[in-house]
């Protein structure tokens, strides 16, 4: 799976490096899940800008790890949608449930400070 | 284009996003294309395993655009329209992809029928895009 996932305070930083298929989607979807539990993370950033297409699949794999982590006390931070993927996931209509967005990382840790 | 897995759709959304730069697409019109592939090729593996995508350049009364065609022979789509119409979920599941496909591109055709597979042709046409121009031109 082509994403690092750093731990940094309270938070984890998940950098994406390149395209992911599906099921690679789906394995940063678990590792997240599994990441934050093991770390007791308060937070998670999700650095998007190396992804070139959010689809369906990626809003709803996005989501899901929110809402699970909203449950179990923790806040999702996807930061990065470059200018293009933003308005595509509007045109389509796509929703990213209980994610907050930031532009970038700093804002991303910001964010997660406040 | 063979599409077979998931990995064939990454390729597959990346050639379609190649295609319509070549055609002159601006780049927000080419992550839309990119977009729709990426959509309707997943509907091919999860619901017919294996299929294509042809990706073409066309030009009709004095308009380029692209041409996308995804075909299958997998078990077909009963009510075509009714998945069209449909509100956005995201449970949708089958639907949301071809609906999302809609939204994004310029034209949508889908032929398809119980046992007799699907073909989903797609349209987008060079224009211009004031939200894109505004972002990168």
């Amino acid at each position: 799976m082509p994403v690092s996932i750093l731990k940094q305070r309270e938070y984890l930083i998940a950098s994406i490096q390149s395209a992911l298929t599906d099921t690679e989607v789906l394995e940063l979807r678990d590792a997240l899940l599994a990441e934050v539990a093991k770390h007791r993370a308060r937070g998670v950033i999700v650095d998007v800008a190396a992804l070139d297409v959010i689809d369906s699949f990626v809003s709803r794999s996005l989501s899901t790890v929110a809402r699970t982590n909203r449950l179990r006390g923790a806040k999702t931070v996807v930061v990065g949608i470059r200018p293009d993927v933003a308005v595509a996931m509007s045109q389509f209509g796509l929703r990213l449930d209980a994610v907050h967005t930031a532009l970038d990382l700093e804002a991303g840790l910001e964010l997660l400070d406040s | 284009m063979h599409i077979a897995s998931d990995a064939d759709t990454v390729v597959a959304r990346q050639k379609g996003r190649e295609a319509a730069l070549l055609i002159g697409l601006s780049r927000t019109e080419a992550t839309f294309v990119a977009t729709a592939i990426s959509e309707i090729a997943r509907n091919i593996t999860i619901h017919a395993g294996h299929g294509e995508v042809v990706i073409r350049e066309v030009t009709e009364d004095g308009r380029r655009g692209m041409v996308v065609v995804a075909r299958d022979e997998g078990p077909g789509i009963r009510d075509v329209a009714a998945v069209l119409r449909q509100e956005y979920s995201s449970d949708a599941g089958l639907g949301i992809g071809l609906w999302g496909a809609r939204r994004l591109m310029d034209e949508i055709e889908v032929s398809s029928a119980p046992g007799m597979g699907t073909t989903v042709t797609m349209k987008k046409w060079r224009g211009i895009d004031e939200v894109g121009l505004l972002l990168h031109e």
